[in-house]
């Protein structure tokens, strides 16, 4: 809405090459007198990690529910792979099939063990798969997500933070979604849990072709795995590249983000970033 | 683009056919195809994805079970799908994961949820003893310092328990006194006895009814909060949180609750009395021609007034079973929301199963002592 109509033809051309995911036009949401968004714009590339960080209350998580639907927004308009996400509730949307979701904590049914978890999207989007089936895709599925092999018939009120979100991301892939959101993911993990996260966030969005939408306050993630970064401050997303591009602008809170101790301690340099890239599968060819 | 998965047997003269599949190997357009796939007898001379347009890991996993059955290589598989089946089978050679619980024999699991339920009930038992004996300690605390005890908290519960149930208990006892009057007077017509109809609503209200069905009331509306609450308070950490804090979760949370239903115990069953009485009278007046002045005038003729010290004296052992259960359970919850809802649930079953046992005791007793 906000872009010059040159800019737009181009974004829709995008579209139409399936280059843009999640497409966000002059977004607003409000909360009674409490305006969150106001003309919010944002582009999510096919196949890219796209961190979004902002201080707290800045709407991280409301557009994240924006996008997928849990909160219709005041006015603005939303497509994901070039559907239109606005006053869509009806639960058949198609494009569930394609997303999974990790919300903050795991979100798991409490009710349920981890396999079960699993296979709840399973049985609701393909009833026709056997019972076998499905108990051998959940198997594999929480092997990939690096689950212990007996964490299958466990509760989640058995489990660890860590081995919750684990299992709350093997949910959110259990359909091989093309899009992947995730809400700060390495939160309350332990720092080796949290770089163990992040690598198996990278290797299994590199084998199975995600776009992954992840919200953060984690440095560490952002510089790890993020191929770019969007910066949510005054309502809105005021800046979105690379880190290298977002060091170059000048907005007092991206400065002080990435240049106060804790930007600066998580950046990579010289010996870090040999560490890091230990992290981290090698290939980072994309197909 | 959108091709559904399929597949087609070829014979390129290996003596046994070449599965070939072709299309979307991807979730969205499998289809039928796992399980008919599944139904193919072997043997099979190689899985063929030359043809296939995009595959997923469930995909990748069907291609790699289906391999792993016929034992036969798969043939033909791009990068992609290579890099699939590799990430699947990963770790399935360790034999593969476990995703539900053994399976228990069904005698064995009805012994075992046989004996898991009386250790429950034992314990539920032996933790209310102890947590009635932490009652009275804390009560003899706060006697010695009153100045401990929250007022402002006990003041805030009255009107919780207390005030705002006058609604539903007096419509409730208006009609329980309604019912009581109308079903003793079809009775006691065949006797020409409908004037005993003040004597039944008076004694049976006062003595049991009132107390009895309020209790009932205020254990689902009281004592299910109460449960609720200090479950959820407990799921969050904040019983922890107010321990580090030095501030005893007895004193600030059980204590006002439990003050707060032992004193309005008493006052809601004497109104309920009351309007169960005026419900009783209503109806001997509109219907058993009983003008209301003769209804008073025979119930103080007939009805002792040791029958609503009766009443009364039991309105707050009821309350403290109300609130002691409410505390406990939620108390008791721990790590998932769902115990929220089965302790909330116990709470108000072990209330309502305590009053009537103890009320059944306190009827053997007063009749023992003479008061009949």
């Amino acid at each position: 809405m906000n872009g010059s109509p040159a800019e737009d033809a181009r974004v829709q051309a995008a579209i139409e090459h399936d280059a843009i995911a999640i497409r966000v036009r002059g977004l607003r949401n409000s909360f009674g007198d409490h305006i969150v968004h106001e003309g919010l714009n944002l582009d999510v590339r096919r196949g890219e990690i796209l961190g979004v960080v902002g201080g707290s209350g800045t709407g991280k998580s409301v557009l994240m529910h924006s996008i997928i639907g849990l909160q219709n927004p005041d006015a603005g308009e939303i497509t994901v792979f070039g559907e239109s996400m606005i006053d869509r509730e009806d639960e058949a949307l198609a494009l569930r099939k394609r997303w999974g979701v990790l919300f903050q904590g795991g979100a798991l049914f409490s009710t349920l063990t981890v396999a079960e978890n699993i296979e709840v999207p399973l049985r609701e989007f393909y009833p026709e798969l056997s019972t076998e089936l499905r108990d051998e895709i959940a198997a594999y599925k929480i092997r990939m997500t690096g689950l212990p092999a007996d964490a299958g018939p466990k509760f989640p009120s058995e489990l660890s933070g860590g081995m919750r979100k684990r299992a709350g991301l093997a949910r959110a892939l259990a359909i091989d979604p093309d899009l992947l959101f995730l809400d700060e993911p390495t939160a309350g993990l332990d720092p080796i849990g949290a770089a163990a996260f992040d690598a198996q966030t990278k290797q299994l969005q590199q084998t199975l072709g995600l776009t992954v939408f992840l919200i953060t306050h984690d440095l560490d993630t952002l510089y790890a795995i993020c191929d770019r970064v969007a910066v949510m401050a005054d309502r809105a997303v005021i800046a979105v590249g690379t880190i290298d591009e977002l060091l170059a602008t000048e907005h007092p809170w991206i400065q002080e983000y990435f240049n106060g101790p804790r930007g600066r301690a998580a950046a990579p340099t010289g010996d870090a970033d040999a560490k890091k890239s230990g992290n981290i599968p090698a290939e980072t060819s994309k197909s | 683009m959108t091709h559904a998965a399929q597949f087609s047997l070829e014979d390129d003269g290996r003596g046994a056919p070449v599965v070939r599949l072709s299309g979307q190997l991807a979730i969205a357009h499998l289809g039928n195809l796992p399980n008919e796939l599944e139904a193919l007898p072997g043997p099979v001379a190689a899985i063929d994805l030359g043809a296939v347009e995009h595959i997923d890991t469930i995909g990748a996993w069907i291609v790699h079970r289906q391999s792993r059955a016929w034992s036969c290589p798969v043939e033909g598989a791009d990068a992609d799908a290579t890099r699939l089946i590799e990430a699947v089978q990963a770790g399935s050679e360790e034999g593969s994961s476990a995703v539900r619980p053994l399976a228990v024999p069904p005698l064995q699991r009805v012994l075992a949820q046989i004996g898991e339920a009386v250790v429950m009930a034992g314990q539920t038992l032996h933790g209310l003893i102890g947590f009635f004996g932490l009652t009275l300690i804390t009560t003899w605390t706060l006697i010695r310092h009153p100045s401990r005890l929250r007022w402002n908290a006990v003041i805030a519960r009255f009107e919780v328990v207390g005030v705002s149930a006058l609604g539903i208990i007096g419509l409730m006892s208006f009609l329980i006194g309604i019912v009581i009057a109308q079903q003793g007077a079809v009775q006691l017509r065949q006797f020409g006895m409908e004037v005993l109809t003040v004597n039944l609503v008076g004694r049976l209200t006062l003595r049991e009814l009132g107390v009895l069905m309020t209790a009932i009331m205020v254990a689902g509306r009281s004592g299910s909060a109460f449960a609720a609450q200090l479950g959820t308070m407990k799921l969050t950490e904040e019983i922890d949180a107010m321990r580090t804090i030095g501030v005893s979760p007895m004193e600030a949370l059980v204590m006002p609750r439990i003050i707060a239903v032992v004193i309005m115990m008493p006052l809601l069953g004497f109104y309920a009395s009351l309007i169960a009485i005026i419900g009783g009278g209503f109806l001997s007046a509109v219907s058993l021609d009983i003008t209301p002045v003769s209804f008073i005038q025979r119930l103080r003729d007939v009805v002792p007034v040791h029958d609503l010290w009766i009443g009364l004296v039991k309105a707050p052992v009821f309350g403290l079973i109300i609130g002691m259960t409410g505390c406990f359970q939620g108390l008791q919850v721990k790590s998932n929301a769902e115990e929220v809802g089965l302790r909330t649930t116990a709470a108000v079953v072990q209330a309502i199963f305590l009053v009537i046992v103890v009320d059944a005791f306190f009827a053997v007793f007063f009749t023992w002592v003479g008061w009949t």
